[in-house]
């Protein structure tokens, strides 16, 4: 019995060659999927579903003033979700930056307080202590080699119980003072907590802030020296240092931007609230990493954009106010973070396989 | 001093090719230089010269001590004994940026890439160019892009996108960037550690025909390699680094192919084995050089290893 192979060979067509104007080794990739491996598209479809999803779920969110309430919701995030974003580009995290906001909030309180002087001197000490304490996290990381997540879970702890332990020192109290009556306080509420009218919509000042300061971000990212080094200290550390990067220089500088941005939104949190509590504020740094994760930006640093946080940010004030508007229990708020989360960080990785396949 | 183009062994030359005059005086030289880690010596007693437009090959097993030599020279470490000059003058670097400064790039084993970021802000990672006044000076991107291309097609590296992360080159485009880059600029002295150790046949070839750019450009070349056979297609001077010490140095008129061979796998020791090895029924000896066949000059700076 003869076993012969009958089988008709399969489609003979030869290997489709490439186009050979250049080294003919590479094809081009189609449009759609060259987009969907930018590191802020995905998340802006995201926040599109989400957004037209509570349109149909949660009819008050059609409102401009629901509109503006989760501009601003969003915007106390994402401001913070900004320089946290570059840090973990620069493939460092920081998750001392929650209370950090607070520790700048208490210091401009009590300080004007207690002493009784201008505001201002106190919002300047306030700025001085948040960089000190974002140099303080760079040179420790930078110096010592640790992980990042333990020096500054280091800080979180020590920030945490200080803000506690000298608040009620110094004002036998969990919270601050009223400052509202002191001087320069409406000067100060004009820059960091004011609102404008746009077409008979309240819309705090803080939601100019976050826009201005992603345009900025996303320029010094791609477009400056600094944004190169950012990407090359997070995408390999040894060989920045070997070709000439300034190694040291960026890290720290990015903790200390991460410092500015607590501060600034620890003054906000002030002249809105005229005091501080000082417990708040644990969870928070959880938040802002989420916001940059979910935003497109690699956990292990390297890849990432400062448009995806503002849009990562956005989702987060919209579910947050969206459950709201919705009637719905505001526990759900973490459950929906948590899906969100995960979802960006398959796309993430999906997104790094397909960027770095040969 | 006379180039070995004579020998016949060096296939790419660059058109500038006779643009390399090669002087008597080495740009870089170890004199009797050496590194401690702790109680641990790593390298002991190393002589090494480099002349521009010249090869100077250092081979030797794992554990020899050729990273060491390199990361003393690059200024990644520093020497604890001996001296180390550039130019005649004896010099310590702390960080590669002064290495760099002057005229001396390396070229690691990892490549010193950044994975993830396009061709041409890797190859100017460090040394971006910009353009505008300070608060919105910015990259000069297309300047960037321009340069970057010219200078890899020069040697002969086309690319489809200087948009695609290095990471999704291959092992010998990603070798021939790195070395595009630091010729670009401006080395005086390119360090080359093991560039052709991950690579096929093909693309070690490659690899070798930059070498060979390079030095015609008039650069001086140290090319660390445990593979001989690399090492004498483009070498001019060869040294053999054995457990930290230099075993072997010796210009490429002092030493062929076999000797070299036989340096690198245990040489001498093996010879003197041989005769053992006799004794063991299945290993062929015939190949395996006698100790007398080892002319070659011996590194007087040698423990007395054989």
């Amino acid at each position: 019995m003869s076993m012969t192979q009958h089988a008709e060979p399969a489609v003979t067509t030869p290997p489709a060659s490439g186009p050979n104007k250049t080294d003919g080794r590479t094809s081009e990739r189609p449009l759609a999927l060259r987009l969907l491996a930018r590191p802020e598209v995905g998340v802006f479809l995201g926040a599109a579903a989400v957004y037209v999803f509570f349109l149909i779920a949660a009819p008050p969110v059609r409102d401009g003033s629901s509109m503006s309430t989760i501009l601003y919701q969003s915007s106390t995030i994402g401001i913070m979700a900004l320089p946290v974003a570059l840090l973990m580009i620069g493939g460092e995290f920081d998750l001392s930056s929650g209370v950090a906001v607070l520790t700048s909030a208490l210091t401009a309180s009590m300080l004007s307080y207690q002493l009784t002087m201008n505001v201002w001197v106190g919002v300047i000490a306030a700025l001085v202590v948040s960089l000190a304490v974002g140099f303080f996290n760079g040179w420790m990381v930078v110096k010592t080699g640790l992980p990042s997540f333990l020096v500054t879970l280091g800080t979180f702890l020590i920030l945490q119980g200080a803000n506690l332990a000298v608040t009620k020192l110094v004002t036998t109290n969990v919270a601050t003072d009223d400052i509202s009556d002191m001087a320069g306080f409406d000067q100060a509420k004009k820059i960091f907590a004011s609102s404008f009218d746009i077409g008979g919509v309240q819309v705090k000042i803080t939601v100019f802030y976050w826009l201005v300061f992603a345009a900025i971000a996303t320029w010094v990212l791609l477009r400056t020296k600094y944004g190169n080094w950012i990407f090359a200290v997070g995408g390999n550390k040894d060989s920045s240092r070997a070709v000439g990067v300034p190694v040291t220089f960026t890290k720290i500088s990015l903790f200390m931007l991460v410092g500015l941005g607590a501060w600034f939104v620890g003054m906000h949190q002030l002249f809105t609230f005229n005091t501080v509590q000082s417990g708040e504020g644990v969870g928070q740094e959880l938040i802002y990493i989420a916001a940059a994760v979910i935003g497109g930006c690699l956990l292990t640093g390297g890849y990432g954009s400062a448009i995806g946080p503002v849009f990562g940010a956005f989702m987060f004030g919209m579910v947050n106010q969206g459950i709201v508007f919705a009637g719905w229990n505001p526990d759900w708020f973490k459950a929906f973070l948590g899906v969100m989360l995960l979802g960006a960080v398959l796309i993430n990785l999906w997104v790094r396989q397909s960027a770095t396949r040969r | 001093m006379t180039t070995t183009n004579g020998t016949g062994t060096h296939g790419a030359v660059l058109p500038e090719s006779d643009a390399a005059p090669a002087t008597d005086a080495p740009i870089v030289e170890l004199r009797g230089a050496g590194k401690s880690y702790g109680n641990i010596r790593a390298l002991h007693g190393v002589d090494l010269q480099v002349h521009p437009g010249r090869v100077t090959c250092v081979l030797g097993d794992n554990g020899a001590g050729k990273s060491t030599l390199i990361k003393i020279i690059s200024g990644l470490h520093q020497h604890t004994e001996g001296d180390f000059l550039v130019d005649g003058t004896p010099v310590r670097f702390s960080t590669p940026r002064e290495a760099l400064d002057k005229g001396i790039a390396t070229v690691y084993q990892d490549l010193a890439v950044v994975p993830l970021m396009p061709v041409w802000r890797n190859f100017f990672l460090g040394s971006e160019m910009t353009r505008g006044p300070w608060p919105v000076r910015r990259l000069d991107i297309e300047r960037m892009k321009k340069t970057a291309d010219e200078e890899l097609r020069n040697m002969g590296i086309v690319l489809d996108d200087l948009e695609q992360p290095i990471g999704t080159l291959s092992g010998g485009q990603r070798q021939c960037v790195a070395i595009a880059r630091a010729v670009y600029f401006g080395a005086r002295v390119l360090i080359l550690d093991e560039p052709t150790a991950a690579l096929g046949v093909k693309q070690s070839g490659v690899v070798l025909k930059y070498i060979a750019a390079a030095r015609d450009r008039g650069l001086g070349v140290i090319f660390i390699t445990h593979n001989p056979h690399h090492a004498y297609m483009v070498g001019d001077h060869f040294s053999v680094l054995r457990l930290g010490t230099m075993e072997l140095s010796a210009d490429r008129s002092e030493v062929s192919l076999d000797e070299l061979t036989n340096h690198m796998a245990g040489g001498t020791e093996l010879a003197a084995l041989k005769h053992e090895l006799a004794q063991v029924r299945g290993v062929d000896v015939e190949e395996l050089p006698e100790e007398k066949d080892l002319t070659a000059p011996v590194a007087t700076t040698g423990e007395g290893k054989s």
